[in-house]
Protein backbone atom coordinates (compact mmCIF):
# COMPACT_ATOMS: atom_id res chain seq x y z
CA UNK A 1 0.00 0.00 0.00
CA UNK A 2 1.55 3.18 -0.84
CA UNK A 3 2.08 6.30 1.83
CA UNK A 4 -0.66 8.55 0.76
CA UNK A 5 -3.27 5.69 1.48
CA UNK A 6 -2.62 5.23 4.76
CA UNK A 7 -4.60 7.46 7.56
CA UNK A 8 -3.91 7.19 10.79
CA UNK A 9 -3.47 9.54 14.08
CA UNK A 10 -1.87 12.45 12.41
CA UNK A 11 -2.78 12.65 9.00
CA UNK A 12 -4.63 15.84 7.89
CA UNK A 13 -8.59 16.33 6.99
CA UNK A 14 -7.52 17.10 3.61
CA UNK A 15 -5.54 13.84 3.10
CA UNK A 16 -8.78 12.03 4.68
CA UNK A 17 -10.99 14.07 2.12
CA UNK A 18 -8.48 13.32 -0.87
CA UNK A 19 -8.79 9.43 -0.27
CA UNK A 20 -12.61 9.25 0.69
CA UNK A 21 -12.64 11.10 -3.20
CA UNK A 22 -10.48 9.07 -4.43
CA UNK A 23 -11.21 8.32 -8.40
CA UNK A 24 -8.09 5.56 -9.02
CA UNK A 25 -8.91 1.71 -8.72
CA UNK A 26 -10.35 -0.42 -7.62
CA UNK A 27 -13.22 2.32 -6.62
CA UNK A 28 -13.26 3.77 -10.25
CA UNK A 29 -16.46 0.71 -11.85
CA UNK A 30 -18.42 1.31 -14.73
CA UNK A 31 -21.82 0.91 -14.58
CA UNK A 32 -24.40 -1.25 -17.11
CA UNK A 33 -27.36 0.57 -16.95
CA UNK A 34 -30.86 -0.84 -18.66
CA UNK A 35 -32.92 1.92 -20.06
CA UNK A 36 -36.16 0.32 -21.34
CA UNK A 37 -38.09 -1.59 -22.59
CA UNK A 38 -40.72 0.61 -20.39
CA UNK A 39 -39.30 3.43 -20.25
CA UNK A 40 -40.87 6.53 -20.81
CA UNK A 41 -38.59 8.46 -23.21
CA UNK A 42 -37.68 5.63 -25.51
CA UNK A 43 -41.38 6.45 -26.53
CA UNK A 44 -42.50 2.53 -26.95
CA UNK A 45 -40.45 -0.66 -26.46
CA UNK A 46 -36.66 0.09 -27.06
CA UNK A 47 -34.25 -1.20 -24.58
CA UNK A 48 -30.55 0.63 -24.42
CA UNK A 49 -27.92 -1.07 -22.58
CA UNK A 50 -25.80 1.84 -21.52
CA UNK A 51 -22.57 1.81 -20.27
CA UNK A 52 -21.65 4.23 -18.06
CA UNK A 53 -18.55 5.93 -16.52
CA UNK A 54 -19.95 7.96 -14.09
CA UNK A 55 -22.58 10.14 -16.31
CA UNK A 56 -21.04 9.71 -19.27
CA UNK A 57 -21.95 7.16 -21.63
CA UNK A 58 -19.06 4.74 -22.99
CA UNK A 59 -20.91 2.70 -25.19
CA UNK A 60 -24.63 2.15 -25.89
CA UNK A 61 -26.56 -0.61 -27.60
CA UNK A 62 -29.92 -0.36 -28.47
CA UNK A 63 -31.90 -3.75 -28.62
CA UNK A 64 -34.82 -3.75 -30.77
CA UNK A 65 -37.78 -6.41 -31.64
CA UNK A 66 -39.79 -6.10 -28.70
CA UNK A 67 -42.56 -4.92 -31.09
CA UNK A 68 -42.10 -7.45 -33.82
CA UNK A 69 -45.43 -8.71 -35.07
CA UNK A 70 -44.28 -10.61 -38.17
CA UNK A 71 -46.33 -8.26 -40.55
CA UNK A 72 -43.78 -8.97 -43.57
CA UNK A 73 -44.64 -12.63 -43.17
CA UNK A 74 -48.44 -11.64 -42.58
CA UNK A 75 -48.18 -9.73 -45.83
CA UNK A 76 -47.52 -13.57 -47.93
CA UNK A 77 -50.37 -14.80 -46.77
CA UNK A 78 -53.24 -12.19 -47.98
CA UNK A 79 -54.54 -10.62 -50.89
CA UNK A 80 -52.72 -7.48 -52.16
CA UNK A 81 -55.83 -5.56 -50.95
CA UNK A 82 -55.81 -7.26 -47.93
CA UNK A 83 -52.45 -5.97 -46.94
CA UNK A 84 -53.43 -2.34 -47.08
CA UNK A 85 -54.91 -2.33 -43.65
CA UNK A 86 -51.53 -4.58 -42.34
CA UNK A 87 -49.21 -1.41 -43.35
CA UNK A 88 -51.52 1.00 -41.09
CA UNK A 89 -50.13 -1.05 -38.20
CA UNK A 90 -46.60 -0.34 -39.53
CA UNK A 91 -46.19 3.08 -38.54
CA UNK A 92 -48.98 4.12 -36.57
CA UNK A 93 -48.22 7.68 -36.17
CA UNK A 94 -48.09 7.83 -40.35
CA UNK A 95 -50.53 5.19 -41.26
CA UNK A 96 -51.93 7.13 -44.54
CA UNK A 97 -48.17 7.14 -45.67
CA UNK A 98 -47.71 3.60 -45.35
CA UNK A 99 -50.77 3.04 -46.85
CA UNK A 100 -49.45 5.32 -49.92
CA UNK A 101 -46.01 3.68 -50.56
CA UNK A 102 -47.72 0.52 -50.74
CA UNK A 103 -50.23 1.28 -53.11
CA UNK A 104 -47.94 3.38 -55.03
CA UNK A 105 -45.76 0.35 -55.39
CA UNK A 106 -49.15 -2.07 -56.25
CA UNK A 107 -50.43 0.57 -58.80
CA UNK A 108 -46.83 0.44 -60.27
CA UNK A 109 -46.84 -3.35 -61.25
CA UNK A 110 -50.44 -3.13 -62.36
CA UNK A 111 -49.62 -0.31 -64.58
CA UNK A 112 -52.66 1.70 -63.40
CA UNK A 113 -53.77 5.18 -63.53
CA UNK A 114 -54.97 7.01 -61.06
CA UNK A 115 -57.42 9.80 -61.14
CA UNK A 116 -56.33 13.25 -60.27
CA UNK A 117 -59.02 13.87 -57.48
CA UNK A 118 -57.53 10.82 -55.55
CA UNK A 119 -53.79 11.99 -56.40
CA UNK A 120 -54.60 14.21 -54.78
CA UNK A 121 -56.55 13.77 -52.21
CA UNK A 122 -53.92 11.48 -51.17
CA UNK A 123 -51.32 14.66 -51.48
CA UNK A 124 -53.04 16.59 -48.80
CA UNK A 125 -54.39 13.52 -46.65
CA UNK A 126 -50.77 12.40 -46.25
CA UNK A 127 -48.95 15.86 -45.18
CA UNK A 128 -51.81 16.29 -42.93
CA UNK A 129 -50.70 13.42 -41.72
CA UNK A 130 -47.05 14.39 -41.64
CA UNK A 131 -48.29 17.35 -39.56
CA UNK A 132 -49.86 15.25 -37.34
CA UNK A 133 -47.15 13.15 -36.71
CA UNK A 134 -45.08 16.32 -36.45
CA UNK A 135 -46.83 17.73 -33.57
CA UNK A 136 -47.05 14.65 -32.27
CA UNK A 137 -43.08 14.14 -32.02
CA UNK A 138 -42.93 18.04 -31.15
CA UNK A 139 -45.28 17.48 -28.18
CA UNK A 140 -43.72 14.23 -26.37
CA UNK A 141 -40.18 15.50 -27.20
CA UNK A 142 -40.53 18.83 -25.51
CA UNK A 143 -42.39 16.35 -22.80
CA UNK A 144 -39.26 14.63 -22.13
CA UNK A 145 -37.16 17.81 -22.11
CA UNK A 146 -39.58 19.30 -19.11
CA UNK A 147 -41.52 21.74 -21.31
CA UNK A 148 -45.31 20.25 -20.27
CA UNK A 149 -47.54 22.77 -22.24
CA UNK A 150 -46.62 22.48 -25.86
CA UNK A 151 -47.84 19.40 -25.75
CA UNK A 152 -51.40 19.90 -24.99
CA UNK A 153 -51.05 22.10 -27.71
CA UNK A 154 -50.12 19.61 -30.06
CA UNK A 155 -52.56 17.02 -28.99
CA UNK A 156 -55.74 19.80 -29.66
CA UNK A 157 -54.04 20.06 -33.48
CA UNK A 158 -53.88 16.47 -33.23
CA UNK A 159 -57.08 16.04 -32.62
CA UNK A 160 -58.74 17.82 -35.55
CA UNK A 161 -56.93 15.87 -37.82
CA UNK A 162 -57.79 12.64 -36.35
CA UNK A 163 -61.12 14.11 -36.62
CA UNK A 164 -60.98 14.81 -40.33
CA UNK A 165 -59.53 11.11 -41.17
CA UNK A 166 -62.38 9.76 -38.95
CA UNK A 167 -64.84 11.75 -41.42
CA UNK A 168 -63.06 10.66 -44.59
CA UNK A 169 -62.71 7.04 -43.29
CA UNK A 170 -64.44 6.54 -40.71
CA UNK A 171 -61.21 5.59 -38.02
CA UNK A 172 -59.27 7.88 -36.29
CA UNK A 173 -55.90 6.28 -36.58
CA UNK A 174 -56.03 2.69 -38.95
CA UNK A 175 -57.54 4.76 -41.55
CA UNK A 176 -56.71 2.39 -44.57
CA UNK A 177 -58.45 5.55 -46.70
CA UNK A 178 -55.73 4.63 -49.46
CA UNK A 179 -56.79 1.22 -51.89
CA UNK A 180 -54.94 0.04 -54.80
CA UNK A 181 -56.96 1.88 -57.64
CA UNK A 182 -57.53 5.31 -55.48
CA UNK A 183 -59.60 5.72 -52.34
CA UNK A 184 -61.52 3.53 -50.21
CA UNK A 185 -64.12 5.78 -50.11
CA UNK A 186 -66.05 8.57 -51.75
CA UNK A 187 -64.54 12.07 -50.30
CA UNK A 188 -67.45 13.01 -47.35
CA UNK A 189 -69.73 15.35 -48.05
CA UNK A 190 -68.47 19.14 -46.73
CA UNK A 191 -64.68 17.92 -46.11
CA UNK A 192 -63.86 21.34 -47.68
CA UNK A 193 -65.19 23.22 -45.09
CA UNK A 194 -63.33 21.10 -42.08
CA UNK A 195 -59.86 21.08 -43.60
CA UNK A 196 -60.35 24.77 -44.50
CA UNK A 197 -61.11 25.76 -40.87
CA UNK A 198 -58.70 23.16 -39.11
CA UNK A 199 -55.53 24.57 -42.26
CA UNK A 200 -56.34 28.40 -42.17
CA UNK A 201 -55.86 28.40 -38.68
CA UNK A 202 -52.88 25.94 -38.49
CA UNK A 203 -50.12 28.80 -39.06
CA UNK A 204 -51.13 30.09 -36.00
CA UNK A 205 -50.74 27.22 -33.77
CA UNK A 206 -47.42 26.93 -35.20
CA UNK A 207 -46.76 30.68 -33.98
CA UNK A 208 -47.92 29.12 -30.45
CA UNK A 209 -45.83 26.40 -30.19
CA UNK A 210 -42.66 28.50 -31.43
CA UNK A 211 -43.25 31.23 -28.93
CA UNK A 212 -43.29 28.62 -26.07
CA UNK A 213 -40.08 27.30 -27.05
CA UNK A 214 -38.09 29.30 -29.45
CA UNK A 215 -36.77 31.68 -26.41
CA UNK A 216 -37.03 29.37 -23.49
CA UNK A 217 -33.75 29.32 -22.52
CA UNK A 218 -34.34 25.91 -20.51
CA UNK A 219 -34.81 24.42 -24.51
CA UNK A 220 -32.60 26.09 -25.76
CA UNK A 221 -29.75 25.05 -23.71
CA UNK A 222 -31.05 21.22 -23.72
CA UNK A 223 -31.18 21.29 -27.59
CA UNK A 224 -28.25 23.50 -29.17
CA UNK A 225 -25.16 21.67 -29.78
CA UNK A 226 -26.70 18.57 -28.66
CA UNK A 227 -26.82 14.92 -30.48
CA UNK A 228 -24.54 15.95 -32.94
CA UNK A 229 -23.35 13.45 -35.45
CA UNK A 230 -20.91 14.08 -38.45
CA UNK A 231 -22.60 14.27 -41.76
CA UNK A 232 -20.77 11.68 -43.02
CA UNK A 233 -21.55 9.18 -40.94
CA UNK A 234 -25.40 10.13 -41.21
CA UNK A 235 -24.76 8.96 -45.14
CA UNK A 236 -22.89 5.94 -44.27
CA UNK A 237 -25.64 4.50 -42.26
CA UNK A 238 -28.46 5.43 -44.63
CA UNK A 239 -30.04 8.28 -42.26
CA UNK A 240 -32.83 9.73 -44.09
CA UNK A 241 -35.84 12.31 -43.30
CA UNK A 242 -35.57 15.34 -41.46
CA UNK A 243 -32.51 13.92 -39.66
CA UNK A 244 -30.15 14.11 -43.09
CA UNK A 245 -32.00 17.76 -43.65
CA UNK A 246 -30.61 19.29 -40.32
CA UNK A 247 -27.57 18.10 -41.48
CA UNK A 248 -27.82 20.62 -44.55
CA UNK A 249 -28.90 17.94 -46.98
CA UNK A 250 -31.82 19.32 -49.14
CA UNK A 251 -32.90 15.70 -49.91
CA UNK A 252 -36.82 15.31 -49.98
CA UNK A 253 -38.32 12.77 -52.07
CA UNK A 254 -41.31 14.61 -52.92
CA UNK A 255 -39.16 16.57 -54.77
CA UNK A 256 -36.13 14.44 -56.14
CA UNK A 257 -38.63 11.11 -57.34
CA UNK A 258 -41.76 13.07 -57.19
CA UNK A 259 -45.00 10.35 -57.04
CA UNK A 260 -48.58 11.07 -56.56
CA UNK A 261 -48.73 14.38 -58.45
CA UNK A 262 -46.46 16.08 -55.73
CA UNK A 263 -44.77 18.32 -58.83
CA UNK A 264 -47.44 20.04 -58.97
CA UNK A 265 -47.10 21.61 -55.54
CA UNK A 266 -45.17 24.32 -54.77
CA UNK A 267 -43.04 23.78 -51.40
CA UNK A 268 -39.49 24.23 -50.33
CA UNK A 269 -37.15 21.72 -48.39
CA UNK A 270 -36.31 23.01 -45.05
CA UNK A 271 -32.60 22.47 -44.00
CA UNK A 272 -30.28 23.19 -41.00
CA UNK A 273 -26.87 23.49 -41.39
CA UNK A 274 -26.21 22.55 -37.11
CA UNK A 275 -27.11 18.83 -36.93
CA UNK A 276 -27.92 19.08 -33.75
CA UNK A 277 -31.28 18.70 -31.19
CA UNK A 278 -32.11 22.24 -32.19
CA UNK A 279 -31.42 22.18 -36.03
CA UNK A 280 -34.12 19.12 -36.17
CA UNK A 281 -36.93 21.03 -34.42
CA UNK A 282 -36.57 23.97 -36.79
CA UNK A 283 -36.64 21.73 -39.30
CA UNK A 284 -39.54 19.80 -38.42
CA UNK A 285 -40.82 23.54 -37.22
CA UNK A 286 -40.62 24.15 -40.46
CA UNK A 287 -42.17 21.19 -42.38
CA UNK A 288 -45.36 22.00 -40.38
CA UNK A 289 -45.62 25.08 -42.65
CA UNK A 290 -44.76 23.80 -45.82
CA UNK A 291 -47.27 20.95 -44.84
CA UNK A 292 -50.02 23.19 -44.44
CA UNK A 293 -48.69 25.37 -47.37
CA UNK A 294 -49.47 21.91 -49.86
CA UNK A 295 -52.78 21.34 -47.95
CA UNK A 296 -53.85 24.99 -48.67
CA UNK A 297 -52.79 24.78 -52.59
CA UNK A 298 -54.41 20.83 -52.47
CA UNK A 299 -57.07 22.79 -51.06
CA UNK A 300 -57.93 25.72 -53.84
CA UNK A 301 -56.91 23.39 -56.34
CA UNK A 302 -58.67 19.69 -56.03
CA UNK A 303 -59.94 18.31 -59.05
CA UNK A 304 -63.51 17.08 -59.64
CA UNK A 305 -64.08 13.58 -61.16
CA UNK A 306 -63.40 10.50 -60.32
CA UNK A 307 -61.74 9.22 -57.28
CA UNK A 308 -61.37 5.75 -58.43
CA UNK A 309 -59.39 4.01 -61.35
CA UNK A 310 -61.60 3.00 -64.05
CA UNK A 311 -60.51 -0.78 -63.55
CA UNK A 312 -63.35 -3.40 -62.76
CA UNK A 313 -61.29 -6.14 -62.12
CA UNK A 314 -59.10 -4.12 -59.47
CA UNK A 315 -61.64 -1.76 -57.99
CA UNK A 316 -64.70 -3.03 -55.87
CA UNK A 317 -67.48 -1.64 -57.93
CA UNK A 318 -69.62 0.98 -56.16
CA UNK A 319 -72.23 -0.75 -53.91
CA UNK A 320 -74.97 0.75 -56.23
CA UNK A 321 -73.68 -0.72 -59.47
CA UNK A 322 -73.42 -4.19 -57.00
CA UNK A 323 -77.06 -4.53 -56.51
CA UNK A 324 -78.17 -3.40 -60.29
CA UNK A 325 -75.91 -4.84 -62.83
CA UNK A 326 -74.59 -8.65 -63.39
CA UNK A 327 -70.90 -7.49 -63.84
CA UNK A 328 -70.13 -5.57 -61.46
CA UNK A 329 -71.89 -8.37 -58.65
CA UNK A 330 -69.10 -11.11 -60.50
CA UNK A 331 -66.35 -8.97 -60.71
CA UNK A 332 -67.24 -7.81 -56.58
CA UNK A 333 -67.27 -11.37 -55.90
CA UNK A 334 -64.30 -12.35 -57.21
CA UNK A 335 -62.44 -9.37 -55.85
CA UNK A 336 -63.46 -10.48 -52.30
CA UNK A 337 -62.92 -14.37 -53.05
CA UNK A 338 -59.96 -14.47 -54.76
CA UNK A 339 -58.39 -10.69 -55.07
CA UNK A 340 -57.13 -9.98 -58.52
CA UNK A 341 -53.47 -10.98 -60.63
CA UNK A 342 -50.78 -8.97 -60.47
CA UNK A 343 -48.14 -9.57 -63.54
CA UNK A 344 -45.26 -11.00 -62.42
CA UNK A 345 -42.41 -8.49 -61.49
CA UNK A 346 -40.80 -6.34 -58.57
CA UNK A 347 -41.01 -3.15 -57.87
CA UNK A 348 -39.19 -0.59 -55.13
CA UNK A 349 -41.74 2.37 -54.73
CA UNK A 350 -39.75 4.97 -52.14
CA UNK A 351 -41.83 7.80 -50.79
CA UNK A 352 -41.16 10.48 -48.29
CA UNK A 353 -42.55 9.86 -44.24
CA UNK A 354 -42.88 12.17 -41.76
CA UNK A 355 -39.38 10.46 -40.51
CA UNK A 356 -37.65 9.83 -43.68
CA UNK A 357 -37.76 7.87 -46.51
CA UNK A 358 -40.20 4.67 -46.45
CA UNK A 359 -39.72 1.97 -49.17
CA UNK A 360 -41.97 -0.72 -49.89
CA UNK A 361 -40.10 -3.33 -52.02
CA UNK A 362 -42.84 -5.66 -53.58
CA UNK A 363 -42.43 -8.92 -55.39
CA UNK A 364 -45.08 -10.36 -57.52
CA UNK A 365 -44.79 -14.29 -58.79
CA UNK A 366 -48.14 -13.61 -60.91
CA UNK A 367 -50.58 -14.49 -58.45
CA UNK A 368 -52.85 -12.97 -56.35
CA UNK A 369 -50.73 -12.79 -53.18
CA UNK A 370 -47.76 -10.99 -52.68
CA UNK A 371 -44.82 -13.36 -52.76
CA UNK A 372 -42.98 -10.97 -50.63
CA UNK A 373 -43.25 -7.46 -49.28
CA UNK A 374 -40.05 -5.65 -47.52
CA UNK A 375 -40.79 -2.82 -45.91
CA UNK A 376 -37.87 -0.69 -45.57
CA UNK A 377 -38.79 1.81 -42.46
CA UNK A 378 -37.50 5.13 -41.85
CA UNK A 379 -37.29 4.18 -38.01
CA UNK A 380 -35.10 1.00 -38.79
CA UNK A 381 -32.64 3.16 -40.46
CA UNK A 382 -32.65 6.09 -38.81
CA UNK A 383 -31.73 4.25 -35.31
CA UNK A 384 -28.57 3.02 -36.47
CA UNK A 385 -26.93 5.89 -35.73
CA UNK A 386 -28.17 5.93 -31.46
CA UNK A 387 -24.87 4.83 -30.52
CA UNK A 388 -22.87 7.01 -32.60
CA UNK A 389 -25.46 10.04 -31.13
CA UNK A 390 -24.79 9.31 -27.48
CA UNK A 391 -21.14 8.09 -26.85
CA UNK A 392 -19.15 9.57 -25.18
CA UNK A 393 -21.94 12.32 -23.65
CA UNK A 394 -23.69 12.77 -21.04
CA UNK A 395 -26.97 10.51 -20.27
CA UNK A 396 -29.04 13.71 -19.94
CA UNK A 397 -28.60 14.24 -23.53
CA UNK A 398 -29.62 10.79 -24.47
CA UNK A 399 -33.30 11.80 -23.84
CA UNK A 400 -32.85 14.77 -26.17
CA UNK A 401 -31.46 13.20 -28.73
CA UNK A 402 -33.23 9.74 -28.72
CA UNK A 403 -36.32 12.40 -28.87
CA UNK A 404 -35.20 14.13 -31.45
CA UNK A 405 -34.86 11.04 -34.15
CA UNK A 406 -38.27 10.80 -33.80
CA UNK A 407 -38.64 7.04 -34.22
CA UNK A 408 -41.71 5.10 -33.64
CA UNK A 409 -40.77 1.28 -32.48
CA UNK A 410 -43.53 -0.08 -34.45
CA UNK A 411 -41.77 0.76 -37.28
CA UNK A 412 -39.07 -0.27 -36.23
CA UNK A 413 -39.60 -3.79 -35.59
CA UNK A 414 -42.75 -4.25 -37.97
CA UNK B 1 -26.03 -10.98 -72.64
CA UNK B 2 -26.74 -7.82 -71.12
CA UNK B 3 -29.97 -6.96 -73.26
CA UNK B 4 -30.18 -3.31 -74.96
CA UNK B 5 -31.65 -1.62 -72.34
CA UNK B 6 -29.83 -2.17 -69.64
CA UNK B 7 -26.73 -1.75 -71.81
CA UNK B 8 -27.51 1.66 -72.25
CA UNK B 9 -27.84 2.19 -68.66
CA UNK B 10 -24.42 4.03 -67.74
CA UNK B 11 -24.11 1.93 -64.17
CA UNK B 12 -24.34 -0.89 -66.07
CA UNK B 13 -21.92 -0.15 -68.68
CA UNK B 14 -19.46 1.40 -66.21
CA UNK B 15 -19.66 -1.99 -64.28
CA UNK B 16 -18.98 -4.25 -67.42
CA UNK B 17 -16.43 -2.19 -68.18
CA UNK B 18 -14.74 -2.42 -64.45
CA UNK B 19 -15.44 -6.75 -64.12
CA UNK B 20 -17.33 -8.10 -66.42
CA UNK B 21 -16.76 -10.88 -64.33
CA UNK B 22 -19.21 -9.88 -61.68
CA UNK B 23 -22.15 -9.01 -64.08
CA UNK B 24 -24.33 -11.54 -64.59
CA UNK B 25 -27.28 -10.65 -65.51
CA UNK B 26 -29.73 -7.75 -65.73
CA UNK B 27 -33.23 -6.35 -66.25
CA UNK B 28 -34.81 -2.57 -66.52
CA UNK B 29 -38.20 -2.71 -65.53
CA UNK B 30 -40.78 0.02 -64.14
CA UNK B 31 -38.07 2.50 -64.89
CA UNK B 32 -36.15 0.70 -62.11
CA UNK B 33 -32.24 -0.93 -62.93
CA UNK B 34 -31.82 -4.56 -61.43
CA UNK B 35 -28.42 -6.22 -61.71
CA UNK B 36 -27.13 -9.80 -60.74
CA UNK B 37 -24.07 -9.70 -59.29
CA UNK B 38 -21.65 -12.88 -58.63
CA UNK B 39 -22.11 -13.07 -55.03
CA UNK B 40 -18.13 -14.08 -54.88
CA UNK B 41 -17.53 -10.48 -55.92
CA UNK B 42 -20.11 -8.61 -53.84
CA UNK B 43 -18.16 -6.73 -51.41
CA UNK B 44 -15.77 -5.44 -54.48
CA UNK B 45 -18.62 -4.09 -56.58
CA UNK B 46 -20.11 -2.79 -54.03
CA UNK B 47 -16.72 -0.57 -53.34
CA UNK B 48 -16.88 0.08 -56.96
CA UNK B 49 -20.13 1.90 -57.13
CA UNK B 50 -19.64 3.56 -54.24
CA UNK B 51 -16.23 5.04 -55.12
CA UNK B 52 -16.54 5.55 -58.62
CA UNK B 53 -20.26 5.50 -59.34
CA UNK B 54 -21.55 7.90 -56.18
CA UNK B 55 -23.92 5.18 -54.40
CA UNK B 56 -23.32 6.65 -50.98
CA UNK B 57 -26.04 5.57 -49.60
CA UNK B 58 -27.32 2.17 -49.01
CA UNK B 59 -31.19 2.15 -48.60
CA UNK B 60 -31.75 -1.44 -47.67
CA UNK B 61 -30.79 -4.69 -47.76
CA UNK B 62 -33.43 -7.88 -47.30
CA UNK B 63 -33.73 -11.59 -49.43
CA UNK B 64 -35.91 -13.54 -51.31
CA UNK B 65 -36.62 -17.53 -50.50
CA UNK B 66 -37.45 -18.71 -53.51
CA UNK B 67 -38.32 -22.48 -51.89
CA UNK B 68 -38.18 -25.10 -53.17
CA UNK B 69 -36.21 -23.92 -55.94
CA UNK B 70 -32.56 -23.86 -56.09
CA UNK B 71 -30.58 -21.61 -55.76
CA UNK B 72 -33.16 -20.88 -53.48
CA UNK B 73 -32.09 -17.36 -51.54
CA UNK B 74 -31.46 -13.67 -53.45
CA UNK B 75 -29.99 -11.20 -51.90
CA UNK B 76 -31.16 -7.82 -52.62
CA UNK B 77 -29.22 -4.45 -52.10
CA UNK B 78 -31.26 -1.28 -52.38
CA UNK B 79 -28.65 1.68 -53.57
CA UNK B 80 -29.31 4.97 -54.05
CA UNK B 81 -27.04 8.21 -54.86
CA UNK B 82 -28.21 11.48 -53.88
CA UNK B 83 -26.12 12.82 -56.05
CA UNK B 84 -26.88 11.21 -59.04
CA UNK B 85 -30.71 10.86 -58.06
CA UNK B 86 -30.65 7.44 -58.91
CA UNK B 87 -31.66 4.13 -57.89
CA UNK B 88 -30.15 0.48 -58.15
CA UNK B 89 -30.87 -2.91 -57.32
CA UNK B 90 -28.59 -5.30 -56.50
CA UNK B 91 -29.21 -9.21 -56.63
CA UNK B 92 -26.80 -12.15 -55.69
CA UNK B 93 -28.44 -16.33 -55.72
CA UNK B 94 -26.79 -18.06 -53.04
CA UNK B 95 -27.17 -21.72 -52.64
CA UNK B 96 -29.82 -22.90 -49.61
CA UNK B 97 -27.70 -25.28 -48.44
CA UNK B 98 -25.89 -23.51 -45.93
CA UNK B 99 -26.55 -20.31 -47.24
CA UNK B 100 -23.25 -18.06 -46.96
CA UNK B 101 -22.30 -14.20 -48.17
CA UNK B 102 -19.71 -11.58 -47.71
CA UNK B 103 -20.78 -8.84 -45.52
CA UNK B 104 -20.86 -5.62 -47.38
CA UNK B 105 -20.65 -3.71 -43.90
CA UNK B 106 -17.15 -2.62 -44.57
CA UNK B 107 -18.44 -0.67 -47.50
CA UNK B 108 -21.55 1.05 -45.65
CA UNK B 109 -22.07 0.40 -41.73
CA UNK B 110 -25.86 0.78 -42.08
CA UNK B 111 -25.67 -2.55 -43.77
CA UNK B 112 -25.00 -3.64 -39.78
CA UNK B 113 -28.96 -3.46 -38.87
CA UNK B 114 -30.10 -4.81 -42.62
CA UNK B 115 -27.66 -7.79 -42.62
CA UNK B 116 -28.58 -8.79 -39.16
CA UNK B 117 -32.41 -8.82 -39.88
CA UNK B 118 -31.62 -11.14 -43.01
CA UNK B 119 -29.79 -13.42 -40.69
CA UNK B 120 -33.02 -13.12 -38.42
CA UNK B 121 -35.70 -14.06 -40.59
CA UNK B 122 -33.79 -15.62 -43.54
CA UNK B 123 -31.03 -17.76 -41.53
CA UNK B 124 -28.69 -16.11 -44.52
CA UNK B 125 -24.70 -15.91 -42.64
CA UNK B 126 -23.26 -13.19 -43.26
CA UNK B 127 -19.53 -13.52 -43.32
CA UNK B 128 -16.93 -10.86 -41.41
CA UNK B 129 -20.02 -9.25 -40.10
CA UNK B 130 -18.98 -7.83 -37.06
CA UNK B 131 -21.77 -8.70 -35.00
CA UNK B 132 -23.65 -11.47 -36.59
CA UNK B 133 -26.83 -12.02 -33.91
CA UNK B 134 -30.39 -11.94 -34.04
CA UNK B 135 -32.12 -8.40 -34.36
CA UNK B 136 -36.09 -9.05 -34.67
CA UNK B 137 -36.96 -12.31 -33.06
CA UNK B 138 -36.12 -13.14 -29.33
CA UNK B 139 -32.62 -14.75 -28.32
CA UNK B 140 -32.73 -18.44 -28.64
CA UNK B 141 -35.87 -18.78 -31.24
CA UNK B 142 -36.20 -21.15 -33.78
CA UNK B 143 -35.94 -21.47 -37.39
CA UNK B 144 -35.91 -18.23 -39.80
CA UNK B 145 -39.74 -17.00 -40.04
CA UNK B 146 -39.37 -15.16 -43.42
CA UNK B 147 -38.35 -18.37 -45.19
CA UNK B 148 -41.34 -20.09 -47.31
CA UNK B 149 -41.17 -23.40 -45.30
CA UNK B 150 -42.09 -21.98 -42.03
CA UNK B 151 -45.54 -22.09 -41.54
CA UNK B 152 -47.56 -18.92 -40.60
CA UNK B 153 -48.25 -19.65 -36.95
CA UNK B 154 -45.16 -20.81 -36.39
CA UNK B 155 -44.02 -24.34 -35.39
CA UNK B 156 -44.42 -24.13 -31.21
CA UNK B 157 -48.21 -24.26 -31.38
CA UNK B 158 -51.23 -26.52 -32.91
CA UNK B 159 -54.62 -25.41 -33.46
CA UNK B 160 -57.51 -27.37 -32.56
CA UNK B 161 -58.83 -26.41 -35.82
CA UNK B 162 -56.09 -27.57 -38.12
Amino acid sequence: MSESKVLGAGATLEAEIEAGFDQSPPHHKLMTLNMGPQHPSTHGVLRILLELDGETIIKAMPDIGYLHTGIEKQCEGKTYQQVVPLTDRVDYLANLSNNLCYVLAVEKLLGMEIPPQAQWMRVMLTELTRISSHVVWLGTHALDIGAMTVFFYCFRERENILRIFEMFSGQRLMTSYFRIGGLALEPPRGWEKVVGKFINGFDANVDQYESLLNSNPIWIRRTQGVGFVPLETMLDLGVTGPMIRAAGVAWDIRKSEPYSSYEKFDFRIPTMPDNDVWARYRVRIEELRESCKIVKQALAGMPGGAWQAESPKVVLPQREKMKTQMEALIYHFKIVTEGFRVPAGEVYQVIESPRGEIGYYVVSDGTAKPYRVHMRTPSFGNLQVLPDMVQGRLIADTIAGLGSMDFVLGDTDR
Amino acid sequence: MLSEQVKERPVAAALEAHDPSALTGGIYEFGELTLSIDPAKIVSTCEFLKRAENFLRLSAVTALDWYPLEPRFEIVYQLHSLERNERLRLKCKISGENPEIDSVYSVWRGADWYEREVFDLFGVKFRNHPNLIRILMPEGWEGHPLRKDYPIHGYKYSYPNE
